[in-house]
């Protein structure tokens, strides 16, 4: 999930009974499917935790950039090298998708971008692993890009609008990450070295536990999850979305040829599923924290980014003033 | 970025068809909003039309008076073909 441990602000639910007039009719709104829009009101906790998820959301699609940019300048072809920037480009839209549907909120972008290089805000633990061949580039689009799709999804149906719609367009265009990626790994298996087949499972052994943990660790019983559920923000628990990945992913490792770093993954008749072993959340936590072996070097490229970005705004803004003054000029 | 204009923008999706609101962009004017917008949607021709509208430039019903503001409309259902009823013979009109 591109957006991890997100808090409600909620102990425990509140009863239509409990509820002030305003959030019934807002509840009962949701409750029958009908859409949130940005200037329909909303109990503040539902604001709050929709601009803290996209925030994060957004943001990890624009620092999900960096570990795939280190690559472009190594691509092995020409034709590998635009479709990485396509995909990368296409990162960049949805992280814009997602700020321009927060905005509708009455955040404010440039303060939570602010916030994240604060480390206030967080972006998905996924992207603070570093890329270290380019076999990593199949990897992510196949297991990083695969998870953000399975979480995805019923994100199209969130009950705030303009969301939902920014996730149709999102989950249109992830489609072809994901393929793009699995090709990369497909053709290293069966036109590479053994060099170049040991480099796809070694992206493999390093990509395929963090990928699980992107759905963050079960929310069975957590308050902030039920009342994320209970506004439509959340459809599904972290352990559906974890199991739904694994099972449609499991098949397509086999088809490559290659192997999960995990002795007990093994297919369970009785419940239809794949068994998976245990994952280390100490880890998970621990990235979160920041300690994680890219995480603070990422933050600094963004802000070294934005930093080093600066004169081109500028000028930007100058050349539309000197092109209103020569229009009023002209006129 | 804080003194750049939010632009919303507008699709066209193919000719014979409406522009239809996608998303917003922030641009230093509306040349490079329109730029923007074409990079932002419409990589994979999407559209043969823009239009990009400062965001402050548009007037909008408040969002929960849905009821009282368009009221006027409830009340009038002879305003819908459905209203009329016609014998058999000539009900396909």
């Amino acid at each position: 999930m591109y957006a991890q441990q997100v808090d409600t602000g909620a102990k425990r639910l509140k009863s239509l009974e409990e509820m002030s007039p305003e959030e019934r009719h807002f509840q009962e709104k949701v409750d029958a499917e009908v859409r949130i829009e940005p200037k329909n009101w909303m109990p503040e906790g539902y604001r709050k935790t929709l601009i803290r998820q996209i925030s994060q959301h957004a943001h990890s699609e624009i620092v999900g950039m960096l570990p795939e940019g280190n690559w472009l300048t190594r691509a092995p072809t020409l034709k590998r090298k635009l479709q990485l920037m396509a995909k990368i480009q296409d990162e960049a839209g949805h992280g814009l998708y997602l700020y321009s549907a927060m905005e509708t909120l009455g955040a404010d972008r440039d303060e939570e971008i602010e916030k994240l290089h604060r480390g206030e805000v967080k972006f998905s633990s996924i992207f603070t692993y570093p890329t270290l061949t380019w076999a990593d580039m199949g990897a992510i689009g196949w297991l990083v890009d695969g998870a953000a799709i399975v979480n995805q999804v019923p994100l199209q149906r969130c009950s705030y609008g303009p969301y939902a719609r920014a996730m149709i367009r999102v989950c249109k265009e992830e489609s072809f990450h994901q393929r793009q990626g699995y090709e990369i790994l497909l053709t290293m298996m069966r036109e590479g070295t053994d060099e170049q087949k040991a480099m796809v499972q070694d992206a493999i052994n390093r990509f395929w536990w963090p990928s699980l943990m992107m759905f963050g660790p079960s929310d069975a019983n957590s308050p902030n999850s039920a009342q994320s559920m209970a506004w439509k923000i959340k459809r599904h628990g972290n352990d559906e979305l974890r199991q739904r990945f694994l099972d449609q992913t499991v098949p397509q490792l086999e088809f490559l040829g290659c192997t999960a770093p995990d002795p007990d993954l093994k297919w369970n008749e009785e419940t239809g599923h794949y068994d998976f072993g245990e994952i280390n959340w100490q880890e998970f936590f621990d990235v979160l924290k920041g300690h994680s072996p890219c995480g603070v070097e990422r933050i600094q490229q963004r802000k070294s980014a934005i930093d080093e970005g600066q004169w081109v705004r500028d000028a930007a803004v100058a050349y539309a003033r000197n092109q209103e003054r020569k229009a009023k000029s002209a006129a | 970025m804080a003194d750049w204009t939010l632009y919303e923008v507008f699709v066209r999706s193919k000719h014979g068809l409406n522009h239809k609101h996608v998303g917003s962009v922030h641009a230093a004017d509306a040349q490079m909003a329109l730029e923007n917008a074409r990079e932002l949607y419409t990589r994979r021709s999407e559209g043969v039309s823009l239009w990009v509208v400062p965001a402050g430039q548009i007037t909008a019903s408040a969002g929960d008076e849905k009821e009282p503001f368009f009221d006027p409309a409830d009340d009038k259902v002879y305003r819908h073909a459905s209203f009329y009823k016609l014998p058999p013979e000539v009900d396909q009109m």
